[in-house]
């Protein structure tokens, strides 16, 4: 059996006097795909920078692909992708510029064409300052596709896309399943998202509330509102 | 293409798009020298004495809004994030930064020099090249620690103030090598100062940028 791409034991990260999430157990073996679901606050973007080292647990043990990240951070930042609400651009570069950058700090091909047409955007020289909400984000995806994670972090993979968008949206996370990356995918539409994952987690107020199939997920996510309300 | 020249080629691009940015500062630094000198008045004699001084006060003062500016870029949409999350190492960030900004102060300073020949009634004594040289030196000075506290200040409201807060006590030292420096060259060296002050501007810059090296990661990742 292969070593697990996430390994979390009691993760817990506070800020200031407020856990934003704690006693986190998980584990995530190659090529499967969560789904963190959860209320605005209840700790999924805490989670998801936890798995991408953008910030450190309070407590509690992290690995990623069996690595620490205290200790092999460059190894583990060069097999993982994070997509956030800020898409990590520069806006007075153009989309490909943009694209360029990266590629030349991963020391790979410049393929900057092929993941712009990917994503449904051209090679226009325009600054992204002129790009609309959700041409930032498809920009974002073909930022992510280009560097070919291995652990794909995506934090509201619908968040600014139109109907179309939404599609792409599937299609890049089939896509990346296709390919055997690990996805981890924190959405409010948990049913458009359960359907493209194997897993899910249900966080609420920090605290994992329920864990499972991502086919029963919308059922739990259901009676958590239920119990909210 | 290593780390370090692919992210300087990457700051110097997103500086070249800037370029109203860049226009913007130059026309700063050139407007202080003005001031400095109607300030004075027609008293040349005075006007040469401080020369390098305003020279220099120009320069440190239009620093601080190309160091604001050099990272205003990095967290506008979370662009710093990204780069981290790359297998980027928090030293090549810091020194392709500051080699960019080093970059744009010394064309500053550089291009401020014939101004200040023309306004203070200059006949520089020393060589061109020596004069570069102090420049690019006294730049080094300014913008190591300026890259390092720009990053630290990136997200606080109050960077404009408090960047040059921060900053000004620390580059006194090098400031003041500098403006000797300047001054020599530009007035002549009979005692021959030049090299002690040369000597102290190459120590304090190779200690702020190594320092300044070290600590940008935990700036930056926290």
């Amino acid at each position: 059996m292969s070593d697990p791409v996430v390994r979390t034991r009691d993760l817990c990260r506070r800020y200031g006097r407020r856990w934003a999430l704690a006693r986190l157990d998980l584990e995530l073996l190659p090529g499967q795909r969560l789904l963190v679901m959860g209320q605005n606050g209840s700790g999924k973007t805490t989670l998801l920078r936890l798995l991408s080292t953008a910030t450190q647990p309070t407590r509690g043990q992290l690995t990623l692909f069996g690595l620490s990240p205290s200790r092999q951070l460059l190894a583990i930042r060069r097999r993982l992708a994070l997509l956030t609400h800020l898409p990590s651009l520069y806006e007075d570069l153009s989309g490909v510029e943009n694209l360029q950058v990266v590629a030349r700090l991963l020391d790979v091909p410049d393929q900057s064409a092929r993941w712009l047409d990917e994503v449904g955007l051209d090679t226009r020289a325009e600054p992204v300052r002129g790009y609309s909400a959700g041409m930032r984000k498809r920009l974002a995806f073909a930022r992510l596709l280009l560097q070919s994670p291995e652990l794909a972090l995506i934090d509201e993979p619908y968040g600014q896309l139109d109907p179309e968008g939404f599609k792409l949206a599937d299609r890049l996370v089939a896509k990346l399943a296709q390919r055997g990356v690990t996805v981890v995918l924190a959405s409010h539409l948990v049913e458009r998202a359960a359907e493209r994952c194997d897993r899910a987690l249900l966080l609420h107020q920090g605290l994992p509330r329920w864990q499972g199939p991502a086919a029963d997920a919308a059922r739990a996510w259901r009676s958590l509102n239920r119990d909210a309300a | 293409m290593s780390v370090f020249w692919a992210l300087l080629h990457k700051d110097l691009l997103v500086g070249w798009r800037g370029k109203a940015r860049l226009a913007g500062l130059a026309s700063f630094a050139v407007a202080l020298l003005l001031l400095f000198s109607f300030a004075v008045g027609p008293d040349s004699a005075a006007l040469r004495d401080h020369a390098s001084a305003y020279l220099w006060l120009a320069v440190l003062s239009a620093s601080t809004l190309l160091l604001t500016q050099s990272f205003q870029q990095e967290v506008e949409a979370g662009a710093l994030e990204g780069l981290l999350l790359l297998p980027v190492g928090p030293q090549a960030l810091y020194f392709a930064k500051a080699t960019a900004n080093l970059l744009l102060l010394a064309l500053l300073a550089a291009a401020l020099l014939p101004l200040a020949v023309l306004l203070f009634d200059l006949a520089p004594a020393g060589s061109i090249p020596g004069l570069l040289a102090v420049l690019v030196l006294g730049a080094a000075g300014i913008v190591g620690p300026g890259t390092l506290y720009a990053a630290l200040t990136a997200k606080v409201a109050a960077q404009q103030v408090a960047l040059p807060v921060l900053l000004f006590p620390l580059v006194v030292p090098p400031m003041v090598a500098a403006v000797k420096a300047t001054d020599l060259l530009l007035e002549g060296d009979p005692m021959g100062q030049l090299s002690s002050w040369l000597g102290i501007l190459v120590v304090f810059d190779l200690v702020y940028w190594a320092l300044s090296g070290l600590l940008f990661g935990k700036v930056v990742d926290g």
